[in-house]
């Protein structure tokens, strides 16, 4: 076989999603933003509804998603996609509206709106990083920083007298009966990317199909804020966070 | 045709000419003195009709964020609140018109600050003209004085938000939202097809006909600080297009008067008596209601600056649009000013002896 037979599509066994386009990323080497990033471009393309898709941005590390990934997006204030994507979606009501959001913006500055989207049982799909620190903002400590955990506001490690607990967010969403369908992901091996993948498909079909709120939780590394290799991160996420954060659906409605 | 004329309270004329005016979305959160906008609409239900969403926030934070949002997807979108929940919406509204987006804020004032009281204020003016918000921007501020204008006000607000795109305030008090009058209320106008949408907003994000166009986002962010201020100028040159073209005043006997009250909204209607009562005295009085607030009239006060002797300003407050008025006079009259704030609503005879004052020799 040739360079030419290989490189013919009938013989390629991987390419770039259509919808992601060439911009160079500016995410950092081993980030899991770059990664969910493709696998949204792959979905929405594979569903072929990219004419009534509307992504919301956040304020953190994915503020320029609307960058990389050729669809319309809306840029939201920090922790606000949920307001957001609610309006956008009982306006557009046969829209995919899904928003993308970071710990921080999801699950403190923005809890309110993520709460009570999901417990309107908003027909959207929230995708949520949870890599248990504000990376954009240079590594300060989020509501889901561990106990224990280093970050630049607590440079002696999360302590209950000071800081409080990492918030339960994803174990509250699926408590409330507005969210149809919530899970958590990692993308930190092949095997755990494909899953990931599925469950972005359910979440987004779950919103073209207004079966109500849905949450897909990616728990994620940040080697810079985390201050590691990206190998030792993902090694570190598998033995602290997975414990704390362990993946799997914890609601599945239309399952059952 | 006959006329559709009402008894309303002013928030049931904004709530009604919404629909009638063919809105897509209404998102708010229940402050006093403006609740029966909601309750008017949630009574209403203008889904059943015209396809209207209205939806109760979880606060005022969400809700100026859902008008931000549904208005980057070329819908028509409102909120309304009063002077604390307005407050809490200044961020969203800066980014409303830094990404030139179109949407509507009713701000039924009361008295402050903080929690202030829930009786009728004037003292958000530097709120709704100068921006709570961060950064260089402004936005259309609409000021009726009557619950006709109210209804009027909301055709209006729709046509210059999406001529300008950016947002919109209708300023308006506890007096004007709470008092009832007769309105002729406006024909039903259909709300924009998807068609009409994608037709007159192909800025919008809202994924309509994406294979035909290159996608859009819409963001406020901009890292290349020459790029920023590019941003900024091109708004600025709008901004001065604005003020060139979309100055709206009332003159009452002003043209010819010596002696002229500046007055908006509630503190308009009560000095309209003052006015009257001195030219029956035969003093050459008038008064000048900017129905602009932002674009401000500054060139017709300057003009009957050069004709009359004193002016007064009267206002809900301790004392906001008195400056814009010193401002564009330019030291050529002496202008006083006469306020009550705090929810404290003056009487016509309080304004006519502080308007009298002024024409003593
Ligand atoms: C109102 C407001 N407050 C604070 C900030 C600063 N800020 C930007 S991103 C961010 C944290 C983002 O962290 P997270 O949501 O976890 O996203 P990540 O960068 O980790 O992906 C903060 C605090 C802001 N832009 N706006
Ligand atoms: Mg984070």
């Amino acid at each position: 076989m040739t360079t030419e037979d290989i490189i013919q599509p009938e013989n390629r066994v991987y390419g770039k999603p259509s919808l992601m386009n060439d911009t160079p990323m500016h995410y950092c080497p081993g980030c899991s933003h770059g990664v969910v990033h493709k696998l949204i471009a792959e979905v929405i393309e594979e569903m072929g509804i990219e004419e009534k898709t509307v992504g919301i941005c956040p304020v953190g590390c994915a503020v320029f998603a609307y960058r990389y990934v050729d669809i319309d997006w809306i840029e939201a204030s920090h922790g606000r996609a949920p307001a957001c994507a609610s309006a956008v979606k009982r306006l557009w009501p046969d829209h995919l509206v899904f928003t993308y959001q970071g710990d921080g913006d999801l699950a403190c500055i923005g809890t309110g709106e993520t709460i009570h989207a999901l417990n309107r049982g908003e027909n959207i799909a929230i995708i949520f990083i949870n890599n248990a620190i504000y990376g954009m903002t240079g590594g300060q400590m989020a509501p889901t920083t561990l106990m224990g955990m280093k970050t630049a506001t607590c440079p002696y490690g999360r302590q209950p007298d000071l800081h409080g607990f990492p918030l339960h967010v994803t174990d509250i969403a699926s408590t409330l009966e507005g969210t149809c369908y919530v899970t958590r992901q990692a993308v930190n091996t092949v095997a755990n990317i494909r899953k990931a993948k599925k469950a972005i498909r359910q979440a987004f079909e779950n919103s073209v199909n207004k079966r109500g709120s849905s949450l897909v939780e990616i728990v994620s590394t940040c080697s810079s804020g985390w201050k590691m290799s990206p190998e030792k991160a993902n090694q570190w996420m598998e033995e602290n966070m997975f414990p704390y954060y362990p993946l799997g659906d914890l609601k599945n409605v239309n399952k059952e | 045709m006959k006329k559709d004329i009402v008894l309303l309270k002013g928030n049931e004329a904004i709530a009604k000419a919404a629909y009638r005016y063919g809105y897509d979305g209404f998102f708010g959160y229940p402050i006093t003195p403006q609740s029966e906008i909601l309750e008017t609409l949630s009574l209403d239900k203008p889904w059943e009709t015209t396809g209207m969403v209205v939806l109760q926030a979880e606060s005022e934070i969400a809700s100026i964020n859902m008008v931000y949002a549904a208005g980057a997807t070329g819908k028509c979108a409102m909120t309304s609140s009063s002077s604390p929940g307005v407050a809490l919406m200044q961020e969203g509204i800066s980014y409303m018109a830094a990404c030139e987006i179109p949407g509507l804020v009713v701000s039924v004032g009361r008295g402050g600050p903080g929690l202030g009281t829930i009786q009728p204020g004037q003292a958000d003016y530097y709120q709704a003209v100068y921006g709570g918000g961060n950064g260089d921007y402004h936005c259309i501020v609409l000021a009726p004085d009557s619950v006709q204008e109210m209804a009027d006000f909301m055709g209006l607000a729709k046509e210059l938000m999406f001529k300008w795109r950016m947002p919109l305030i209708i300023l308006s008090d506890g007096v004007i939202g709470q008092m009832m009058e007769k309105v002729v209320m406006p024909p039903f106008q259909p709300r924009r097809s998807d068609d009409e949408i994608r037709e007159q907003c192909p800025w919008a994000t809202n994924g309509l006909g994406l294979k035909g166009r290159k996608y859009n986002f819409m963001s406020s962010l901009e890292l290349d600080a020459a790029e920023m201020q590019k941003r900024n100028r091109a708004m600025t040159d709008k901004y001065n297009r604005i003020c060139e073209t979309e100055v709206r005043y009332e003159s009452y006997k002003a043209d010819d008067a010596e002696y002229i009250i500046i007055a908006y909204g509630c503190s308009a209607r009560i000095s309209m008596n003052a006015v009257d009562r001195l030219r029956s005295e035969g003093v050459k009085a008038g008064m000048l209601r900017p129905i602009t607030l932002w674009p401000f009239p500054t060139k017709k006060i300057k003009e009957l600056a050069s004709h009359c002797k004193a002016m007064l300003t009267v206002e809900l407050s301790e004392g906001q649009m008195v400056n814009d008025v010193r401002a564009a006079v330019e030291g050529e009259v002496p202008v006083s000013f006469f306020g009550r704030s705090g929810g404290v609503v003056p009487s016509p005879h309080e304004v006519y002896e502080a308007f009298k004052e002024l024409v003593k020799p």
